[in-house]
């Protein structure tokens, strides 16, 4: 597919939808880069702006979670995202979580970001899916034949999180994952080179080491990791840990 | 700043002419791949031709795009998604504003400051000599390279018609709206978009109008059903039958008078205006002939008709106009017709470039924009790496014209520029690749 004759978008763009944004500005702008969270399957900008957000702001950043417009494919919430980033004042950060990250690998095919954050990222599919069999078949394998997607509080969280708090988690996440999602298409080219870090646990149960390896070899580096935390870094006790590590990583490059 | 000229060396920096539309995107792709950048504007604030606050804007209080948004945008920073399809002016200046301020580019642009003179230094870099439009201050600073976007279409050109006119006549770079053709009766000259859309404002507000064209063009609607035209023209298919889509859209309008156009569709940019052919039809709007003399109160027409106009408003067009360098240069002949590969490069200095220098059949910017992603990568790499550079433009003079550049197209000077834009951007995509892997 060629990045410059886009008949797909001259010719059928996506119809414009709404968008739910949540931000978290901080008091004094410093002029620094906005950040734009992006979700993955399942949840919505609130995961983010449970603990991330409010921090990210305290640290100075401009902070905003996108949830990009419920059963559109990866084409319409990549258009959502790149959207919502070139309505920001300044360039923005953006940063993806599971399936956002695959989102947002798309987006830098169009728009160029400042920086980018692939945080667990779901980019391959396939390895997903075989993590999330081994790990919740009895949840899994209903989702296969276009069921919903019924997680376990194993799966997504680690040991640490107090029980109550992730069955309340649980409560709110719910997927039916599209087909495309187990696709291995090319990721673009990120438009104007930005650094690109990859960060996740590698007792993540839905991403394996392995893939984060793959992902982070992918755009030039090394994963950034968090032992014992699970998928959701963002809603765990630690939560503060990696994100503090991501601000330091951009605080380096910008 | 200083009063006295003082030569100052900028280094490996690039001077970037001009912060409308082509320059803002400089500008950025230069700064993208790392090059310090100085751009100087004549004017006190960004936008171009599209900042209806400059002088030179020829934009008037009811211009809107005649593309539609996908293909008008910068390709890396889209348009609102729920922006109409065709966005008045006023919208796309405030879309080039938060473009500017996005990615941080007035930081780099010194306003108020004109150039007046870039000359070779010899070694590839040029000698700029920037006055404050002020008055008083001047001073030269050594760059680079210079990179041109000073646009095209600010310098009216108006035809040489014989004999005297009691009436006003004006060129419509001076029409600003509506209120000067209430109950006048006006002839508007010229039957390119600019025509239309003020031939059309005539009918609403005037007494009388007259339209007069030369030749015949294809008069487009902006709708076909519920859809931009400009987006079922883009619709995959081959090339016939993307023709004959168009064809379907197209008015007829030789029946009102108005010349049959000589070309096919697609070798010249469409005029699009869906209300033209209804005021003609309505009688709103009389179709003449070309103008032959003026006589006083009458303006004479080819036919031998004699009309009586208050106003004559010549839609005529622009000219480039590059005053501040030798025209050898640009390689300019002698009718002011610059001669550019690919309408960018000058074909003997490989540090002098051209953005925006197109007409194409949709929005500018995107071309704009990979022009000069193509231009910030030759720069780089002929800084870097001169052998493989002087493969590139080897392989670059070997490129058939045929392949960009319409030349079967109007041979007048509106249709100097005109190109494809889809064969146009996949050369530019082919030069990208031979300049792959440059950062």
């Amino acid at each position: 597919m060629s990045e410059i004759l886009r008949f797909e978008d001259w010719a059928e763009p996506v119809p414009p939808a709404e968008r739910e944004v949540v931000s978290k500005l901080p008091e004094a702008d410093e002029g620094r880069p906005p950040l734009l969270f992006v979700p993955g399957l399942g949840h919505g900008g609130w995961a983010f702006a449970e603990h991330w957000l409010g921090h990210v702001a305290a640290r100075g950043f401009p902070a905003h979670a996108v949830t990009p417009r419920p059963g559109g494919d990866l084409r319409a919430q990549a258009h959502d995202v790149v959207q919502v980033a070139a309505s920001l004042p300044r360039q923005a950060v953006l940063i993806g979580h599971g399936t956002g990250a695959r989102v947002v690998a798309r987006a830098l095919g169009r728009y160029p970001a400042r920086a980018a954050v692939l945080v667990a990222p779901v980019l391959d599919g396939w390895a997903a899916l075989g993590a999330a069999l081994r790990s919740n078949p009895a949840g899994t394998v209903p989702a296969l034949a276009g069921g919903r997607l019924r997680f376990s509080a194993r799966q997504l969280f680690g040991a640490n999180v107090p029980g109550e708090e992730a069955t309340a988690h649980l409560e709110r996440i719910g997927a039916r994952p599209r087909a495309e999602l187990f696709g291995r298409a090319d990721l673009p080219e990120p438009v104007g080179g930005p650094p690109v870090l990859v960060a996740g646990s590698p007792d993540d149960r839905v991403v394996p080491r392995a893939a984060l390896d793959r992902a982070a070899a992918r755009y030039g580096g090394a994963p950034l990791l968090f032992p014992g935390m699970g998928h959701y870094l963002m809603l765990e006790p630690s939560w503060a840990e990696p994100i503090d590590a991501v601000l330091d990583w951009l605080l380096k490059e910008l | 700043m200083q009063d006295s000229p003082d030569l100052g060396d900028r280094g490996g920096a690039v001077c970037v002419i001009g912060a409308g539309a082509s320059g803002l995107t400089a500008i950025k792709n230069l700064r993208e791949l790392g090059f310090a950048v100085d751009c100087y504007e004549r004017e006190t604030s960004v936008g171009g031709a599209w900042n209806w606050r400059h002088d030179r804007s020829p934009v008037s209080a009811g211009t809107h795009l005649v593309t539609s948004r996908p293909l008008t945008e910068f390709p890396d920073f889209p348009m609102p998604d729920h922006w109409p399809d065709y966005p008045h002016h006023s919208r796309v200046l405030e879309y080039l504003e938060r473009y500017a301020k996005h990615f941080g580019l007035t930081d780099h642009i010194w306003y108020g400051m004109e150039v007046v003179s870039v000359v070779p230094a010899g070694d590839g870099r040029w000698d700029v000599t920037i006055n404050s439009t002020g008055g008083g201050s001047s001073r030269v600073q050594r760059y680079a390279a210079v990179v041109i976007a000073n646009g095209h279409n600010w310098s009216p050109v108006s035809p040489e018609i014989p004999g005297d006119f009691s009436g006003q006549v004006i060129h419509a770079a001076g029409y600003k709206d509506p209120s000067r053709l209430r109950d006048r009766r006006v002839l508007v000259i010229g039957g390119g978009n600019t025509g239309c859309d003020i031939v059309v404002e005539a009918a609403q507000h005037a007494e009388r109008v007259w339209h007069s064209t030369r030749r015949g063009y294809w008069y487009g609607p902006k709708y076909l059903g519920d859809r931009p035209a400009d987006q079922v023209r883009h619709r995959k298919g081959p090339a016939w039958l993307r023709q004959r889509r168009y064809r379907r859209g197209v008015a007829d309008l030789t029946r009102w008078g108005v010349p049959a156009p000589e070309h096919a569709p697609s070798e010249s940019h469409p005029v699009v205006n869906g209300l033209l052919p209804e005021y003609l039809r309505h009688g709103r709007i009389e179709a003449v002939p070309d103008v032959s003399r003026y006589d006083g109160k009458a303006v004479e027409l080819t036919d031998g008709r004699r009309i009586e106009p208050h106003l004559v408003i010549t839609a005529t067009g622009y000219r480039p106009r590059f005053d501040f360098l030798a025209p050898e240069l640009l390689d300019i002949d002698e009718r002011g017709r610059p001669d550019l590969h690919l309408h960018v490069f000058a074909r003997k200095h490989p540090t002098l470039a051209v953005v925006g220098l197109v007409q194409p059949d949709a929005g500018l910017f995107p071309l704009a924009h990979w022009q000069s992603v193509a231009v910030a990568r030759w720069l780089r790499l002929h800084g870097t790496d001169p052998e493989r550079a002087t493969a590139v433009q080897r392989e670059e003079s070997q490129r058939p014209l045929a392949s960009w550049s319409r030349r079967r197209v109007v041979p007048t000077r509106r249709h100097w520029f005109e190109v494809d834009h889809v064969d146009y951007l996949r050369t530019v995509e082919s030069l990208l690749s031979r300049l792959e892997g440059v950062k």
